[in-house]
């Protein structure tokens, strides 16, 4: 039977995400070291784990309300207070969701009408661009470039915005680059986003994994922008709970009563021990000083170092990323395209990273290495690839 | 304790065959004051020695352990120091800890069989004339140590390449 007829064009048009032809090549190749993954190498701490393990034990197996377990909102509410600077009521303004990915698809269904764009910027996350055709929006892309550490620029943003363009994506600390906006580059957006009242999604995942004496600024925590604002986050890098997948979105009361109505309407309630986890994760953290999450930070910025050190030794020309867990170097002076880089890097040198120009078309050039990865192994995938640099160069 | 020091040591735990330069890059600091660094935690006997883990159970070297309890009367002006001295000089003892609870000693014995363990307890620890009593256990079975699990699987779970 032929199905087509029956396929959404808008869907069937939306090309596959870059990254699972790496997937597929990668996964046949036997003992390859990846440096293509995009979750921590940590086991979700034990006590959360444990946690769930006794939530289950005592049968707490209902739905739970449709925005989020009650003490989890509350504490969410407690801690973006107190980490970020940014007041969101547990009450109408904090919404438990299937990790971030989920707050970003109800943000652009509950925000975007047919023709609506989306500035988006370059190189960023692969879900955001499926994720707005899937609302009927249109994404645009707004590249940002190495020489300005791939902070979003003011002028770049301006010149992408039409009649038509509604809301932008701000996804820092930046997957892949590693980039990260701090106050003053938040700031030198502000009166764009003001003069053309945009609503900013923005996606704040990476929030807790700032280093070298930086810490991650939320732009509703900036100027007068927190009534533009919705905020994103979720447990997954911070805490090393991808699997749970448990995230939240914050914002007016208005906006989270639209995204709350698809939310109950088509997933009822994140899973209730994925919230009792996230709920010891930021109790107990807020009890011992997010123990957890900063000897987290601490491995990843050994690493971090390690890797940028690496590459500049390579000949490599490598921006230093503040955030997230990728370095994000130029692989321009190999004469290779990245997609050539990272295949054949894969082929001979049975090492996996992911080419930039999955991330958007600013980001060919580059490839992503994610440095979750216990550090004998990534020493030996960096001689690997230093290797495979010196033989083409 | 300096946040150098901390990192370092935290690097060192993990791993002490780290060459220099890369704790340096690791750190954000010289690799001068890594060594240094290193060098006045050694003098202060912060850090004793640097030897790897072994799990002993998958060699052919036979080896028996055992944890025993031992309650001692202690001596006037010296406490339990001086008991714990003369427990810790036998070669059998790999590590003597003070307590608190219904024993004061705990001692950590290796031997090669389980004959020479309980010849050990019996005619060198329980004739100790401070030595008021003793309670033998023998570890069947190594989990954890110092961090590290021995028997789980710790593999890596994870896409090879995630978004």
């Amino acid at each position: 039977m032929n199905y087509d007829r029956y396929i959404n064009p808008a869907i069937a048009a939306v090309p596959p995400s870059g990254i699972r032809r790496f997937f597929d090549m990668a996964s046949t190749m036997k003992d390859a070291i990846s440096l293509g993954v995009g979750e921590p190498d940590f086991k979700t701490p034990y006590h959360i784990r444990n946690a769930a393990i006794n939530s289950i034990v005592d049968g707490e197996t209902q739905y739970t309300a449709n925005r989020g377990l009650p003490e989890l909102r509350k504490e969410i509410s407690i801690y973006l207070s107190g980490r970020f600077c940014t007041d969101y009521r547990p009450e109408d303004q904090i919404l438990v969701t299937i990790g971030a990915s989920e707050a970003i698809d109800i943000a652009l269904r509950a925000l975007l009408s047919p023709g609506d764009e989306v500035l988006v910027p370059e190189p960023s996350y692969v879900s955001y661009a499926p994720g707005v055709i899937f609302a009927g929006g249109t994404p645009v892309g707004v590249p940002t470039r190495e020489e300005h550490s791939f902070r979003l620029q003011p002028e770049d943003l301006e010149a992408c915005i039409t009649p038509r363009t509604k809301l932008l994506i701000l996804p820092y600390p930046n997957n892949p680059t590693g980039g990260i906006m701090e106050k003053q580059d938040l700031e030198a957006i502000a009166p764009v986003i003001r003069k053309h009242q945009l609503i900013v999604i923005s996606d704040e995942i990476y929030a807790e994994l700032v280093y070298d004496g930086h810490r991650h600024v939320s732009v509703a925590a900036v100027d007068d922008l927190y009534p533009y604002v919705v905020t994103i986050n979720g447990f997954s890098k911070a805490f090393a709970m991808t699997g749970w997948r448990v995230g939240y979105i914050c914002g007016a009361p208005e906006l989270i009563a639209v995204m709350n109505k698809i939310h109950q309407y088509s997933i009822m309630c994140a899973p209730r021990q994925g919230q009792v986890a996230a709920y010891e994760a930021l109790k107990t953290g807020r009890e011992n000083g997010y123990e957890d999450v900063e000897r987290m930070r601490e491995s990843y910025d050994q690493r971090r170092r390690l890797m940028v050190s690496a590459f500049r030794g390579m000949g490599l020309s490598c921006f230093e990323p503040y955030g997230a867990f990728y370095v994000f170097p130029s692989i321009v002076s190999t004469g290779l395209s990245s997609e050539e880089f990272c295949g054949r890097l894969l082929k001979e040198k049975n090492v996996a990273a992911v080419p930039g120009n999955a991330f958007g078309a600013c980001g060919e050039g580059f490839i992503r290495c994610c440095y979750a990865t216990a550090i004998d192994k990534l020493n030996i995938a960096l001689d690997r690839i230093a290797e495979f640099v010196r033989e083409n160069t | 304790m300096t946040k150098l020091e901390t990192s370092l040591l935290n690097l060192l735990k993990e791993d002490c065959r780290i060459p220099l330069e890369k704790m340096a890059v690791m750190t954000g600091a010289r690799i001068e004051e890594v060594a240094d660094a290193i060098t006045d935690m050694e003098k202060r006997r912060i850090i004793l020695r640097y030897s790897p883990m072994i799990n002993w159970d998958l060699t052919d070297r036979e080896r028996v352990e055992a944890m025993i309890e031992v309650r001692v009367t202690p001596q006037r002006d010296m406490g339990f120091d001086a008991v714990a001295k003369r427990i810790y000089r036998f070669d059998e003892v790999k590590s003597v800890y003070l307590m608190s609870g219904s024993y004061d000693l705990l001692v950590l014995v290796e031997a090669r069989t389980l004959k020479d363990l309980a010849m050990f307890v019996a005619s060198k620890l329980s004739t100790l004339e401070t030595v008021t009593g003793t309670a033998t256990s023998f570890v069947l079975k190594r989990y954890k140590e110092e961090g590290v699990v021995f028997d789980g699987d710790e593999s890596d779970h994870r896409l090879v390449i995630s978004p």
